[in-house]
């Protein structure tokens, strides 16, 4: 059995350690925050301008002038400090910021991260990922195993343009957690009854 | 000196040339000059060069001016909430300069403060990187940003007093301060112009010398993803 998207956020969660100040990219990321452990303090950055994000609102609460980077409503924490968008990457940048938990549409296994963009189809933009990977402690990719034809998205070398290289610390998919180790993606855990026959067929970055 | 007008269209007069490159603040659409914006769609003003994290969407913020095509141009580091962007994009309409979400601010930044440039690891390895001028700092390798300066700066606050002094809300700060201290002229539009004295002097967040113009606006401000807790 793979593992489902709240699973993988589950999994991601586990990355989290008591007093960090953690990125979460838009998607799967986000919802990393309901499966913080107990007993683990976070404090979530949101690039747009904000350190200790809090839940969504509810009707009553809701405010358009309080957003995440993904532009949902949310809320403020008593820990809250808000600030501009050069102070917000100056902690980015600076290696302030000690995790980024990040989605990706390929990864290679020597850490090269694509995210941003399919020349002449989908031209979105990094948004404040290129930073993010830059900068950050250590760089945590959730996405799914194979794309929606069935096709490895863990490569030797990716195919889409580079949001960063060698950047990609550790990957969690439906099918396991992988580190970036010196010969190519290291299993660390995988989901209950894979196999590694079973990522052999659908992985072709080397595995170790 | 007066700084207050009463419109958008007063404020905008005898600023705007075709050609021209025009910073504008806010994140998504929040914090967008939403006044101004409207008010350059109704000058005819064209060929606009937009510094601008986002584009905003189809009918709204920046999107108003893609309507109309006024802009040759965008310096942007997301834009993936406009579908008409991405038609003038890819039939070719449309130039994007693509910079990361940091960088960008950085720039506008630098540009504001009389930096030319600067040096930074975003970016390294990947398309960004091409064509600039690489070197390495304590082993590892950087890439030189220039600062960025605009002929005319848009920016939303949330209170004023008479002087141009300016108080951001919550995350409706966001590109705002810099993009104000990165034009050669800026336009403040706010919710509200208090009494002079009446803002915090250790609360200010843009200090009147960045701001030109002022005017108080009405604001939709439209919420992109509207998220409840159910």
């Amino acid at each position: 059995m793979t593992w489902d998207r709240n699973q993988m956020a589950e999994r991601a969660a586990k990355e989290l350690k008591d007093g960090m100040y953690v990125n979460l990219g838009i998607g799967i990321p986000t919802l990393v925050s309901n499966y913080i452990p107990d007993g683990v303090d976070v404090t979530l950055q949101s690039e747009n301008g904000m350190l200790g994000m809090g839940p969504f609102p509810t009707d009553e609460t809701i405010d358009a002038d309080l957003i995440n980077a993904g532009k949902q409503t949310i809320t403020e924490l008593d820990r809250t400090a808000y600030f501009d968008s050069a102070d917000s990457f100056a902690m980015i940048r600076g290696g302030k910021i000690n995790m980024a938990i990040l989605g990706a549409m390929e990864v290679s296994e020597t850490g090269d991260l694509a995210n941003w963009m399919i020349p002449n189809k989908l031209i979105k933009g990094m948004g404040g990922a290129m930073d993010l990977v830059a900068g950050v402690g250590r760089v945590v990719v959730i996405m799914d195993h194979v794309n929606k034809k069935g096709e490895a998205k863990l490569l030797k070398s990716c195919t889409l343009p580079l949001t960063g290289k060698n950047v990609v610390d550790r990957i969690i998919t439906n099918y396991g957690v992988f580190d970036v180790v010196k010969d190519g993606l290291k299993v660390i855990e995988l989901a209950d009854n894979v196999s590694r026959d079973d990522l052999a067929a659908i992985t072709q970055a080397n595995l170790v | 000196m007066k700084k207050i007008y009463s419109n958008a269209d007063d404020a905008l007069a005898e600023t705007l040339f075709d050609g021209m490159t025009i910073a504008v603040g806010g994140f998504g659409l929040c914090g967008i000059p939403e006044n101004l914006i409207t008010a350059i769609s109704r000058t005819g003003v064209k060929n606009l060069i937009v510094a601008s994290n986002n584009a905003g969407v189809d009918d709204f913020g920046l999107g108003e001016l893609l309507a109309t095509k006024q802009i040759a141009k965008m310096i942007s580091s997301y834009v993936g909430e406009n579908a008409e962007f991405m038609r003038q994009y890819l039939s070719g309409e449309l130039e994007i300069e693509f910079n990361p979400q940091g960088t960008l601010a950085e720039r506008m930044r630098a540009g504001g403060a009389g930096i030319a440039g600067f040096y930074t690891k975003t970016g390294v390895g990947t398309v960004i990187a091409e064509g600039k001028e690489h070197k390495d700092f304590n082993g590892q390798t950087h890439i030189l940003e220039t600062g960025l300066v605009a002929d005319l700066a848009l920016v939303k606050a949330w209170k004023a007093d008479g002087f141009g002094n300016l108080i951001y809300r919550k995350t409706a700060r966001n590109f705002n301060p810099l993009v104000a201290t990165c034009g050669k002229i800026c336009i403040a539009e706010v919710e509200e112009i208090v009494a002079d004295g009446a803002l915090i002097p250790d609360a200010i967040h843009t200090p009147s010398i960045y701001v030109h113009r002022l005017i108080k606006g009405k604001h939709e401000k439209r919420i992109e993803q509207r998220t409840v807790i159910n």
